[in-house]
Order: structure tokens, then C-alpha cells, then sequence
């Protein structure tokens, strides 16, 4: 199994030497993110707290941050960055239509019945 | 020549048999088979979770001050820092993972065994770290009294601090009987009840005078709403139920009990993939310790449990995101 490994990431911007330095690279990367993630979380600023879309900016940008490391680990601790083409269609793409289907039918539905509960037709506060 | 074979005429093209088109061998490729369906499975749990929240969006509870505690540290007020660790552990041996893969493509038995047990140490004190939290989070820290509805009412100063049950409630002599199988029905048995009741807690609260009630809502700026004084005692007499403490699958002290429900079951069927997971490993590295791998001349095996333990943790970054974070 030693077929070549490619050892850029970021799109090329930067390449380590060799395949240890760039998974050393991709660890300090996560830990940032996880790093920033919990500050927010914590410190959870007044300014990331309007809404865009229906949702806190404040949880778009943890959403955002959780696929960027999703990439990461799938890319380069999966090694799919080294597979062909075909298998890592097969596997993403796959997983991200049925997960966007499913997400979006039990979010709205949720939604739907937390509008039916606040518009008065059933009480629940008692 | 034999009449029976028909020449296809793709012989020696990518799809034309004989080859591995994808690259990928076939163990490997039913490995992402399993990935795949594993996640969308993950998926089916978590977007339900989203379904209960949207329905409660108004009166979830909220993370932060449900997930406060750290091992060693009592009393103190530290949300996110424990599950941060957690994250960061189960990220490190995701990296002693794929440092034993590569050293694996070097055919380095020495440093894939070092690596292998380094993964599993990291699975374990990760599996470790989940079972403490659980343990604190069934304990319960306050208590909350649950309405009729299976609302709750919770208890904070004139300051907004949480103000434990057990620091107001005036205890009195209980004429109620626990139900045990020696002395009622024989085929029925009912939990422990609960230290205070209902009536203990109203004189309690009646008592003390700066004891408030705050209910599951959220206002505008995200806190939980906080009652007058005289609609705490309205609300607490004319609705109160059943005194909660800590959290189990009927009842949850911190707020809707689907909340605890989908802790319990999301988390845990995440536990038990680690540990399925230090499982699989563990075999693995007793393998590549005899040797098996070495004669083999192939480190793969390494790659497929690989796959499957960053699976493991790809998921709890999910969780991690959607439990804590959002």
C-alpha cells in the first residue's frame, strides 16, 4: 500500500514534506477550531446573536466550523484526498443529499407543530 | 474454439473485470459501505433530536448551564471545558490512529503497535470521561418540581443564581409509605421516592422570601423567564406535581425530558461505538504484536479499523456541535 499520498492542503497553499508533518499539520488545525468553537461557546458574543436565515449567526458559524472539520478528518485521517474520484462521489455525495432530505423534512415539520402549540390550539402550560 | 463465450469486448478496460476499478480493495470499499450507512443512521438520530427541539424551541433548555461540571473541581461554574477535552481526546487518538496507518505503509511493526496502543488508552479514557459525565448528569444538581403538564419549574435568588431544593425545603414527617413488594402488590415495585415532596417544598418556599420560580421559557434575549414572587407561589401550589431530581428516561431536572432521552440514547449509542471500536482494536493490535500483518506484508487491516474508529470520531463532532454548541 504505498501508492503516492498528496500532501497539500488548502488547495495547495501549503504542502508539508512528508505525509507525518501533514497529519501533525491537520491535528494543530482541528485543535484551532475546536479551540475557537469553545471560546464562542463560552463567551458567546452580542454581536454574533442576530439571526440570518432563521438561525444565530452564532450556530451558522458552529455549523460551518463543524463541516470544515467533518472535511478535515474525512480528507486527510480517511485518506479520501487519496482515493479515486469515483469512491469519494459515491460516499459524500450520497451521505450529504439524504442527510440535507431528512434534515430539512423533520426541521420543518418540527417547526410546523411548535407553530400549531404557540398559535393557541393546544394548551400546553399548565 | 469454445462457442459458448461471448467476447464483450471490454477486456483490459477499467469496468471489464479482473481489476479494482475504484482503487480500493474489497474489504476496504464494505467499510465505506458501512461508513455511509452508519452515518445516515447517526443522522436519523440527530435530525429527530433537531425535530423535538424545533418543536420546544421556545422552552429547550440550554446547554450551557446543564453541562457545567469537571472532574475535581466541585462548585465551580465551567461550561464546555470538560467536553472540550473530551473532543480533543478522541481527536488526539484519531491522529495516533493514522500515525499507526502510516507507519503501517512502511511496514514498521514496532511503531504501529506504540500507535495502536496509544488509540486505544485515548478510546478508553474518552469511554471513561462519557461515563462520568453521565454519572453527573442522572445525579442532578438542584432539583426542579414538574407541573402536571411535565413542564418544570426551577428555583433561582433575587439574583438569577440556581438555588438547590434540598438548601429550602423544610422537611417534615412523611406519612407516605414507599411501595415495596413485601408490604403492597407483589408484582409491582416503585422507584425511590423522592427526598422532598411537593408540600415541603411550597413551605419552603413560603419561608424564605427571596426564592423565585423560573419556568422553562425563554425570553427574548435567550434566558429562561423568572416569575414574580407571588406568581412562584401561584404556580408552584396550584400546578406542582412531583419533585425531580437529576435526570433518567421519564424525568430530567434540567427540562424536557425528550432532552434527556436524546442525551442518553445519542450519546450512548455513540459510547458504544467507541467501544466497539477500542474493541476492534484491541484484536487488531494483538494481531500486528504476533506478527500476522508482518507475514502478511500488508498493514490493511490497520487502514480498515482506521476508517471505522475517525468514523467514530467524525460522529462526535456532530454530537459535539449539536448537544453543546448550537
Amino acid at each position: 500500500m504505498a501508492h503516492a499520498q498528496k500532501l497539500e492542503i488548502f488547495r495547495g497553499a501549503l504542502k508539508f514534506k512528508s505525509n507525518t508533518d501533514k497529519i501533525w499539520g491537520v491535528l494543530i488545525l482541528l485543535s484551532v477550531i475546536t479551540a475557537i468553537e469553545v471560546v464562542l461557546g463560552i463567551y458567546k458574543p452580542e454581536i454574533l446573536m442576530g439571526y440570518v436565515a432563521g438561525m444565530k449567526v452564532l450556530n451558522w458559524i458552529f455549523i460551518i466550523l463543524t463541516v470544515v472539520k467533518a472535511y478535515y478528518i474525512t480528507w486527510d485521517f480517511m485518506h479520501m484526498r487519496d482515493e479515486k474520484a469515483g469512491l469519494r462521489r459515491a460516499v459524500v455525495w450520497t451521505g450529504i443529499f439524504l442527510i440535507c432530505y431528512l434534515s430539512f423534512i423533520l426541521l420543518t415539520e418540527g417547526g410546523y407543530i411548535e407553530n400549531v402549540y404557540s398559535s393557541g390550539y393546544i394548551t400546553h402550560d399548565f | 474454439m469454445n462457442t459458448t463465450v461471448v467476447n464483450t469486448g471490454t477486456e483490459g478496460k477499467t469496468w471489464g473485470g479482473g481489476k479494482d476499478p475504484l482503487n480500493a480493495s474489497y474489504g476496504k470499499m464494505m467499510m465505506w459501505f458501512f461508513i455511509v450507512s452508519d452515518a445516515l443512521t447517526f443522522s436519523g438520530f440527530l435530525a429527530a433530536y433537531g425535530f423535538s427541539r424545533f418543536k420546544f424551541i421556545d422552552s429547550w433548555p440550554i446547554a450551557d448551564e446543564v453541562f457545567t461540571h469537571v472532574p475535581f473541581m466541585h462548585g465551580q461554574d465551567l461550561p464546555m471545558i470538560y467536553v472540550a477535552f473530551m473532543t480533543f481526546i478522541l481527536i488526539m487518538s484519531s491522529v495516533t490512529m493514522v500515525l499507526a496507518v502510516d507507519a503501517g505503509h512502511h511496514l514498521n511493526k514496532q511503531k504501529v503497535s506504540i500507535y495502536m496502543f496509544l488509540t486505544i488508552i485515548g478510546g478508553i479514557v474518552f469511554v471513561g470521561s462519557q461515563a462520568w459525565e453521565w454519572n453527573t448528569f442522572i445525579k442532578g444538581e438542584y432539583g426542579a418540581v414538574q407541573t402536571r403538564s411535565g413542564n418544570l419549574l426551577q428555583f433561582v435568588d433575587a439574583e438569577g443564581h440556581r438555588v438547590a431544593i434540598s438548601d429550602f425545603a423544610i422537611a417534615e414527617h412523611s406519612t407516605r409509605a414507599q411501595h415495596e413488594k413485601k408490604n403492597g402488590i407483589w408484582f409491582t415495585s416503585e422507584g425511590t421516592l423522592p427526598a422532598y415532596s411537593v408540600n415541603e417544598v411550597v413551605k419552603g418556599m413560603e419561608a424564605n422570601e427571596n426564592v423565585l420560580v423560573r419556568t422553562e421559557l425563554l425570553n427574548a434575549e435567550g434566558q429562561k423567564t423568572v416569575l414574580s414572587r407571588a406568581e412562584s407561589l401561584r404556580q408552584l401550589k396550584s400546578n406542582g406535581q412531583l419533585v425531580v431530581q437529576g435526570a433518567n428516561l421519564q424525568v430530567n431536572e434540567y427540562g424536557k425530558p425528550i432532552f434527556a432521552d436524546f442525551f442518553f440514547f445519542i450519546t450512548g449509542f455513540h459510547g458504544f461505538h467507541v467501544l466497539s471500536g477500542i474493541i476492534l482494536n484491541i484484536i487488531i493490535f494483538f494481531n500486528v504484536v504476533v506478527g500476522t500483518y508482518e507475514r502478511r506484508k500488508s498493514y490493511e487491516m490497520v487502514e480498515k479499523v482506521g476508517l471505522y474508529w475517525h468514523f467514530v470520531d467524525l460522529v462526535w463532532v456532530f454530537v459535539f456541535t449539536f448537544f453543546y454548541l448550537v
